[in-house]
C-alpha cells in the first residue's frame, strides 16, 4: 500500500487567533476522533505533534568528524509542526485524509508520497548509474 | 518513418486523421493494461509508424482503430521484453506475466467503465496545475504532439516539454488514481475535466491559427457527453461550444479583426451546428437541473434563434443571465448581465450597474463602458475606455477594434 507524508508547516509570528479553553478542548477532541478513525481504518502509520524548532539539534559531518549544532537545520520563518505517516490506496484517497486534517487543524497540509521499495531501488540505480 | 511514396501522400493525411480519432482510446486502453502512461504512448506512436509503412500498400484494415489497440499492445509488449534483456532483470516469462498482472485495475465501482474517461480524470486531476491539465489531456486523449500543444499555447516546445514529463512523474510517483471518481467525490472533479474542455476550446477561439483546439474540445465534449450521459452540465458543455462554434467563422474578418455578434452576417452561422445545440439545450430544460454551462448554452440558443440582431429576446437573456448570477457569482458574469440589462433598459441604467464591478484589469469591462459611454453621448470619456480596453487586449486583432473607437454597440465578447 502506498504511503504518504501529511505534514503541517506553522509559521512564526504568525500568532494564530486566540482561542479560548473550550475550543482547545474541542480542537482536541476532533483531532482524537479523527486520529481513532486513521486506526481503525489502517490508514495510521505514525504521527505527532513536534516541539518548537529551538529545540532541534543538528548533526553533521565535517571534516571527517561529527559536529553537533544547537538549533535547526535551516533558519527560516516557516518550519515543520507536525506530521502523520498514513497508508493509502492513491492520491485522492490521501488527500481526502489530508482535507479532513486541515479541517480540524485549520491548517495547510502538505501531501508527499514515499517512494516504494521498488521505486527506491530503481531511484538508487539511476544515482548510481 | 515517413513514407517517401509520393502515391502514399493521401494515404498520410488519411491515416493522420484516423490518429486523432484513434489514438486516445488506444493510449487510454494501453495505460489500464501496463499501467505506464509513457510505455501507453510509445508504442501507440510505435503502431501508427507501422500503420503508416503497411496501410498505403495493404489498405485500411475493417477497423482501424481496433487494429492500432491491438497493434500497440503486442508492440508494448516486445518493448517491455527487450527492457528486461537490456536491464537483465529477471526471466522474460516472470516480467511478462507480472508487469500486466501488477497493474491491473480494480473495477470501477462508478456507473461508467471506458478507459478514457478514466484517462480525462487522471488527466484534470486537480493535484495538477491547470496548465498541465490542459496539456495532458491534449496530448494523451487529444493525440496531439507536444510541438503541436506548445504552439497552441505560445509556450516554446522544451518548455511543454518538461511541463509533460513533470506532470507524468507526478502521477507515476504521487499514485494520482486511472478511475473514475465515486459519486460523492463526481460534482468537483467533473467540475475540473468540464473547465479543462472549456479551455481548450477558448484557446483555439482566440488563436484563430489554431482550430484544431475548437474541433479537439467538441471531440472531447461528444465523448464525455456519450460516456456521461446522465450528468446535464456535460450537455450544457457541448451545447455551449457547439452553439459557439456555430458562429465561429463569421467572428473573424480575413484580416484577423473582430466581428460583433451585432454585426455578423447570420446567414453564415452554421444551422446545423445550432439545431444540435438548440436541441440539447432543450433536453438541459427538461432535465431543470441548471449549472453555469447549461445557462451559457441557453443564453447562446436565445442569440442563436435571433435572424437579426433586432429580433434578440434580451428580456430573456436577462433572466437566464440573473440565474447564472445565482450559480456563477462572478464580476465577468455581472459584466454580461449589465450589458444585456443595457439593451432592455437602456445604456444609462447598465452604466451604473458596470460602474459598481471591481474589474479595473479586465479589459473587456473598458470596452464596455466605453460603448456605453459612447451611446450615451459622452465621447471623450468614451475615448478614455477605449484607449484602457486597447491597452490591455490580448491580441492584435482586438487592439485595433479599440483603438479604431470599437464600431458596434455590443460588446464582442457575448
Amino acid at each position: 500500500m502506498p504511503q504518504y507524508l501529511l505534514s503541517v508547516h506553522s509559521v512564526d509570528g504568525q500568532a494564530s487567533a486566540p482561542i479560548t479553553d473550550e475550543q482547545m478542548q474541542q480542537f482536541h477532541k476532533q483531532l482524537g476522533m479523527l486520529e481513532a478513525e486513521l486506526k481503525s481504518t489502517g490508514a495510521w502509520v505514525f504521527g505527532g505533534r513536534l516541539h518548537e524548532p529551538d529545540t532541534a539539534t543538528v548533526v553533521r559531518v565535517s571534516n571527517g568528524s561529527v559536529l553537533t549544532t544547537d538549533g535547526p537545520f535551516m533558519e527560516s520563518k516557516e518550519h515543520l509542526g507536525g506530521f502523520y505517516i498514513i497508508n493509502a490506496e492513491h492520491l485522492d484517497a490521501a488527500l481526502a485524509w489530508a482535507s479532513k486534517v486541515t479541517a480540524c487543524v485549520m491548517q495547510p497540509i502538505e501531501v508527499r508520497p514515499f517512494y516504494n521499495e521498488a521505486e527506491a531501488e530503481a531511484a538508487w540505480s539511476e544515482a548510481e548509474a | 518513418m515517413h513514407d517517401v511514396d509520393p502515391n502514399a501522400k493521401i494515404d498520410k493525411a488519411e491515416v493522420d486523421r484516423i490518429f486523432r480519432e484513434a489514438s486516445g482510446r488506444a493510449v487510454a486502453t494501453l495505460i489500464r493494461v501496463f499501467g505506464d502512461i509513457d510505455l501507453a504512448e510509445d508504442a501507440v506512436q510505435d503502431a501508427f509508424a507501422v500503420a503508416l509503412r503497411k496501410w498505403p500498400r495493404d489498405g485500411l484494415p475493417p477497423n482501424p482503430a481496433g487494429w492500432i489497440t491491438r497493434t500497440a499492445r503486442t508492440l508494448a509488449i516486445d518493448r517491455l521484453r527487450r527492457e528486461s534483456r537490456g536491464r537483465e532483470l529477471a526471466s522474460e516469462e516472470a516480467v511478462l506475466s507480472a508487469r500486466p498482472d501488477d497493474a491491473a485495475i480494480p473495477e470501477e465501482v462508478g456507473p461508467v467503465q471506458d478507459d478514457r474517461l478514466r484517462l480525462i480524470f487522471t488527466c484534470c486531476n486537480p493535484a495538477l496545475a491547470k496548465e498541465a491539465q490542459v496539456a495532458l489531456t491534449l496530448r494523451l486523449l487529444g493525440g496531439l504532439s507536444t510541438e503541436e500543444v506548445a504552439r497552441a499555447f505560445l509556450v516554446p516546445e522544451p518548455t511543454m516539454a518538461q511541463r509533460l514529463v513533470r506532470a507524468k512523474r507526478k502521477i507515476k510517483a504521487a499514485r494520482i488514481p486511472y478511475r473514475v471518481p465515486e459519486d460523492h467525490e463526481l460534482p468537483d472533479r467533473l467540475h475540473s475535466v468540464l473547465a479543462v474542455v472549456y479551455l481548450v476550446y477558448n484557446a483555439g477561439l482566440t488563436s484563430p491559427a489554431e482550430p484544431v483546439l475548437c474541433s479537439e474540445a467538441i471531440r472531447l465534449a461528444r465523448i464525455l457527453a456519450t460516456l456521461m450521459p446522465d450528468e446535464p452540465e456535460v450537455a450544457g458543455l457541448l451545447a455551449l461550444l457547439l452553439l459557439t462554434e456555430s458562429r465561429r467563422l463569421s467572428r473573424g474578418r480575413a484580416d484577423g479583426s473582430l466581428v460583433l455578434l451585432g454585426e455578423q452576417d447570420r446567414t453564415r452561422w452554421d444551422r446545423a451546428l445550432i439545431a444540435e445545440g438548440q436541441a440539447i439545450v432543450r433536453w438541459c430544460l427538461r432535465r431543470n437541473q441548471p449549472g453555469a454551462y447549461q445557462l451559457q448554452a441557453a443564453i447562446n440558443a436565445v442569440h442563436s434563434d435571433a435572424q437579426t440582431v433586432d429580433e434578440t429576446d434580451w428580456s430573456q437573456i436577462v433572466a437566464l443571465y440573473d440565474q447564472l448570477l445565482v450559480v456563477a457569482p462572478t464580476p465577468v458574469v455581472a459584466l454580461n448581465r449589465a450589458i444585456a440589462v443595457g439593451e432592455v433598459h437602456g445604456p444609462a441604467v447598465a452604466l451604473t450597474l458596470v460602474d459598481q464591478l471591481d474589474l479595473d484589469n479586465y479589459h473587456p469591462f473598458h470596452a464596455t463602458r466605453a460603448d456605453l459611454l459612447r451611446r450615451l453621448g459622452r465621447s471623450d470619456e468614451a475615448a478614455v475606455a477605449y484607449q484602457r480596453a486597447a491597452a490591455m487586449a490580448p491580441t492584435d486583432a482586438e487592439r485595433d477594434f479599440f483603438r479604431q473607437g470599437g464600431r458596434g454597440s455590443h460588446s464582442p465578447h457575448l
